[in-house]
């Protein structure tokens, strides 16, 4: 196996440039475990360990542009306010070592199902800033997830950062497990409310073979609060209204049996979830919610 | 030392008689394998006040000595088997079936030992001697496979290369023909008119007794007239219940070192829990006799059971006696789920009748245990589930079937609670059922039928020491009840970390109800069923730089249980002296039986207790002989009861000094090897399970208080509270160590592990800590614990051996406060949030 370690991020891309079937290796919590259990034998790793401003993120304006390698430990204590979204999310992220060394470029690279931060990247209407030699493009989040860990980056690319808008409403993020720490999301769910845009997004996790948006449920909720003015008068959401949005999330799952959970769990619990997150955010934005102590 | 040394160059360690010489990566003091001084206890630093008591010699039985290895095994300095190293050592790996049931048609190694790096790959036909099987009870386990394969991942050939990635990459070149065969999953399979045998040819001594050839042992238990208690019952409860199969988890993988010894025969390093019936099993597969297999214990990071079969050991031998060179092998995590037993899965089906005062009159029992591929210890388990199956409560009728079966599952065998914690989990259930049935409190209820000194069991066995199972149950009743909704902080803010789900962020109060459950256990100590359960203890007394010091040797495995600590407790209380030295466990001294059956203190601690009597009794001969006549107070010939030794000296018992223990021995040195059995016991009778089967009786009861969010079916154990007796707490911080330990594995199976294998397959679906769920520290509540010491005369210092009772009750009382809170009829463990949620 040869071992790559560019000093800089020119260097990285000359490098994929040359070595497209390179692994990049960023935080390495999935890669190696991968290497570990002998699943992947790669003949060239990638290390970015060296390239300083992936670990850096930068706010300009109405929007963060979040280093791929930032670990979750920073996202967590810097970017609560920012992008309360992922930064519950990171709470979720296995342990404090863990934490301390995985970030959004791994989860995304890997785009497995199961990655903590995807709903919560979703749900905030998050670009991929994606590099090559050629040039860089801005990947949608919506685009970017083209199978159970397949994504439309080109065998050149590395991921550079994701571009996320500062939250301009209440984010809500909430992962189910079989255990109260360290565990791999059964099924996990992301919210957010826009204000500016009148709009909700969601992301779901764990519950189909990408991280997916329950669409449907998302217009079917922004039509009720446009309809009954809520965003304006900041009344309750109707609660037929609610169970129907986290019916329609539950919907959007196309979940299967495994070792973790069944599919019919995951359906409910998504829809459960839904309904919650849907309720902690709407309070929030009416201005009266309850401040949440030892998460974000 | 001959070319052992350490990677770094900054060990520092060896043996000063250059005869146990491996030495670990790190410095690390006062463990197995290493020699080491362990001094008088300092200032207990950190402890709780109420541990830091002492009496009579300090640092003596009944204080809570600090052990060794605490803070080297926190701070990762600990040196475990796996840290072995050895200048020009080999690595050794195994392949393993990837299929659970075939026969193997062929296995062709020729690429794997041409590949560069590679020094040996042998299969079942390089073994070098006629016993090519092992086994703790029935020799069925072949050391690699033999035109058969039973289980997912048995090993089939091994590997010796120069770097362990080679060993693994040559291993996956071997090539293996299988033809699959039909699975055999559960007893309709197994004991299915057709089924294929899973040994054919038993010639065990089980087998002749058995309803069929896929059982590997049956114990039934008979007493009483059952169909005429029966008739006498205003109240029955019937329960089928299910058990999951537990791994024991421990955090060192197997691992240890072979050295080929000049002598042709081999030394051993190895984690184990037994090291003279590890020597029993490989001794004859490499055509050695014993004394040419010197085994020493290395650093265990943990057992619970699993170390009780062979791993590698036999492996790593043949392959350092093939090739010449030191053979190191250690199972990653992956291969650790394959390299042990596990706990038995359980079908249980319970029958119980109650008149409607409160009284049991029966209780019928169907226990059937899966074995998987290989027996293990599956026979002595079926004896523990049988005998133990009606919980610690007076039934004048009962009729009880324990079975274990062969299968093509992953064999079982040893763990914590070994039999009686798969049956805890039913009866407790099933006296829950029959409270509510017959209308009383369920606590009460059980206190109604609650066992006490002089209560007879099922078998006959009279109970004939303290059996406080009232006593325990209204202990952790009267404890105060944690408060409800803790995750409200007053000021209007929720604390996630205090609900099910924690940081996961699933609740912030909704849908979340507070349940209680209670449950009680009775769990043997000691090896049962009329076995030889002995230990070996050396003694040594000697003066050194003025002083008196004693030496400690004994076979027994320190697998974290505390015995090195004890040991040392048992010579300074015995012997007055402080400065006491634990020779590292080996085969150069007699067996100390196992580390498993909650027996170490009780039988080893005994037989070096035993051993310091023997030692006082020829010191004070000594002293008599050398200073009788010129010192006043020496009693003339007998009664040297009437002396103590403290301090390092002989005082009379109005308290005159005698004589130091330096002065007596001058430059002699006493030594006393001796072995010490408890008291016999006998087997079950055949048919109708009569018999005084067991040793000791263990007893502990738990109150569960859980919080279940039951729309997401998510469960936070908020407190385990246990009470236990442990006759005298010989290390009252050790013992509450054992307790909430127990407690929290009783609690992993509750809630999370378990082994799962898929049945259409036989393949294991999750062998990683991934997918194989432990609790962490934020599933572990805080547990309360109340410590009784009533005293068992039977036994040393009246103890009654901890280890495995509190991990029996602890399941079943967090499975009542789950249906408690959810109001479901839940029968199995461990319960899943879909189990909380379907319907």
């Amino acid at each position: 196996m040869e071992f790559l370690r560019p000093a800089g991020w020119e260097e990285a891309l000359a490098a994929k440039a040359e070595y497209p079937d390179a692994v990049p290796l960023a935080g390495g919590t999935d890669l190696m475990v991968e290497l570990n259990f002998g699943h992947r034998r790669p003949e060239r790793l990638l290390d970015l360990g060296r390239i300083a401003e992936l670990k850096e993120w930068e706010t300009d304006g109405d929007s963060v542009r979040l280093g791929a390698g930032v670990p979750y430990t920073r996202i967590m204590e810097g970017l609560r306010r920012e992008l309360p979204g992922l930064a519950l999310a990171s709470h979720t992220v296995a342990s404090p070592q863990i934490r301390h060394r995985g970030g959004v470029g791994g989860n995304l690279g890997t785009a497995s199902p199961a990655g903590d931060a995807h709903p919560a990247l979703l749900a905030a209407g998050a670009e991929v800033e994606a590099v090559s030699a050629r040039g860089t493009r801005l990947i949608p989040i919506d685009d970017f997830y083209l199978g159970p860990k397949r994504n439309a980056l080109a065998p050149d690319e590395l991921i550079r950062a994701v571009r996320v808008r500062r939250a301009d409403g209440p984010q809500q993020y909430a992962k189910v497990g079989t255990r109260n720490a360290m565990v791999i999301a059964v099924c996990a769910f992301g919210l957010a409310l826009h204000p500016q845009t009148r709009s909700v997004r969601t992301g779901i996790g764990s519950a189909a073979p990408t991280p997916v948006r329950a669409r449907e449920a998302e217009e079917f909720l922004g039509g009720v609060l446009e309809e009954e003015r809520c965003w304006e008068s900041g009344r309750v959401v109707p609660p037929a209204a609610a169970r129907h949005f986290a019916d329609l999330c539950a919907a959007a799952c196309s979940p299967i049996d495994d070792v973790r959970g069944t599919a019919a769990y995951r359906r409910r619990a998504v829809g459960v979830l839904a309904r919650r997150t849907l309720g902690w955010a709407w309070e929030e934005y009416r201005g009266s919610a309850r401040a949440t102590e030892g998460a974000a | 030392m001959s070319g052992l040394t350490d990677p770094r160059g900054t060990s520092g360690l060896t043996d000063p008689r250059g005869t146990s010489g491996v030495t670990g990566r790190r410095p690390a003091p006062v463990i197995p394998g290493v020699r080491s001084e362990l001094g008088p206890p300092g200032p207990l630093a950190g402890l709780p006040t109420r541990f830091a008591r002492r009496a009579g010699n300090a640092g003596g039985v009944g204080e809570s000595v600090l052990r060794p290895d605490g803070v080297l095994k926190v701070t990762g300095e600990f040196a475990f088997s796996s840290d072995l190293w050895h200048e020009h050592m080999l690595w050794g790996h195994l392949l393993r079936s990837t299929v659970a049931h075939a026969e193997i048609l062929s296995v062709d190694v020729s690429e794997a030992l041409a590949t560069p790096g590679v020094h040996a790959v042998l299969t079942y036909d390089d073994l070098p001697t006629e016993v090519r099987h092992y086994g703790l009870e029935i020799q069925d386990t072949p050391v690699l496979a033999h035109g058969r394969i039973r289980h997912h991942g048995e090993p089939i050939a091994a590997v010796a290369a120069d770097h362990p990635e080679i060993a693994r990459r040559a291993a996956a070149k071997i090539k293996v023909e299988y033809r699959e065969l039909p699975l055999i999953t559960d007893e309709a399979s197994a004991t299915a008119p057709d089924a294929v045998l899973i040994h054919e040819d038993r010639t065990d001594h089980h087998a002749p007794h058995v309803p069929h050839p896929n059982v590997v042992h049956r114990q039934p238990i008979v007493r009483g007239d059952v169909e005429e208690a029966a008739a006498r019952a205003d109240f029955v409860v019937r329960g089928e219940y299910e058990f999951g199969m537990q791994d024991q988890a421990f955090l060192g993988p197997e691992s240890g070192m072979a050295v080929p010894a000049e002598d042709g025969g081999v030394d051993l390093y190895v984690a184990t829990q037994w090291l003279h019936a590890d020597l029993r099993q490989i001794a004859p597969v490499l055509g050695l006799p014993e004394d040419k297999v010197r085994m020493t214990l290395a650093g265990v990071g943990g057992a619970f059971g699993g170390r009780e079969d062979l791993s590698m050991q036999i492996h790593a031998c043949l392959l350092a006696l093939r090739t010449g060179r030191p053979v190191k092998m250690v199972f990653n995590r992956y291969e650790s789920f394959f390299g042990h037993v596990h706990r038995h899965p359980a079908r249980l089906v319970y029958e119980h009748g109650a008149t409607k005062d409160g009284k049991l009159t029966h209780v019928r029992a169907r226990i059937v245990l899966d074995g998987g591929a290989y027996a293990s210890s599956s026979p002595a388990v079926v004896g523990n589930a049988a005998s133990l199956g009606v919980g610690p409560y007076e039934v004048d009728a009962v009729e009880v079937e324990a079975l274990a079966l062969y299968t093509n599952n992953p064999p079982c065998g040893a763990m914590r609670g070994f039999g009686a914690v798969q049956a805890c989990f039913a009866y407790e259930a099933q006296m829950d059922r029959l409270a509510d049935a017959v209308g009383m409190d369920r606590v009460e209820f059980r206190q109604r039928n609650a066992m006490t000194q002089g209560s007879v069991l099922p078998t006959g066995q009279v109970v004939d020491a303290p059996a406080p199972v009232a006593e325990l149950l209204r202990r952790v009743k009267e404890l105060p009840l944690p408060e409800e909704r803790p995750w409200e902080t007053g000021t209007g803010a929720v604390d996630v970390r205090a609900l099910p789900g924690g940081l996961s962020n699933t609740s912030h109060g909704e849908g979340v109800v507070r349940g209680v459950g209670y449950a009680v256990g009775i769990k043997n100590v000691g090896f049962s069923e009329g076995f030889d359960d002995y230990s070996t203890a050396r003694v040594r007394l000697e003066a050194a730089g003025g002083e008196a010091v004693a030496s400690v040797h004994t076979a027994m495995a320190e697998v974290g249980q505390g015995g090195v600590t004890v040991h040392a407790q048992i010579a300074r209380t015995e012997l007055g002296v402080s400065q006491v030295t634990i020779h590292p466990a080996d085969t150069r001294v007699g067996s100390a039986g196992s580390t498993s059956a909650s027996r170490q203190t009780y039988v080893t601690g005994g037989a070096v207790k035993r051993a310091c009597e023997l030692v006082r009794e020829r010191v004070l001969e000594l002293g008599r002989a050398r200073f009788g006549a010129t010192r006043p107070g020496w009693p003339a010939d007998g009664s040297p009861d009437e002396l103590r030794l403290e301090g390092g000296e002989v005082v009379a018992a109005d308290g005159t000094v005698l004589a130091s223990l330096a002065e007596i021995l001058g430059d002699e040195a006493v030594e006393v090897e001796t072995e010490w059995r408890h008291r016999p016991t006998e087997p079950f009778h055949r048919h109708t399970g009569q018999g005084d089967g067991h040793v000791q009786y263990s007893f502990a009861a738990h109150r569960a208080v859980v919080d279940v969010d039951v729309e997401l079916g998510l469960v936070k154990v908020v407190e385990l509270a246990c009470a236990q007796d442990v006759g005298k707490a010989v290390n009252p911080l050790a013992v509450v160590g054992q307790i909430q330990g127990g407690s929290t594995q009783g609690l992993g199976v509750a809630l999370m592990e378990e082994i799962v294998v898929d049945r259409a397959t036989g393949l294991v679906r999750n062998p990683s800590f991934t997918d194989y769920l432990i609790p962490t520290i934020l599933d572990t509540p805080p547990m309360p614990v109340e410590v009784l010491e009533l005293a068992d005369d039977n036994a040393p210092y009246g103890l009654r051996g901890a280890g495995e009772a509190p991990t029996l009750s602890s399941t079943p009382a967090i499975l009542a406060a789950v249906r408690a809170a959810t109001g479901r009829d839940l029968r199995r463990a461990p319960v899943r949030p879909e189990h909380l949620t379907d319907g």
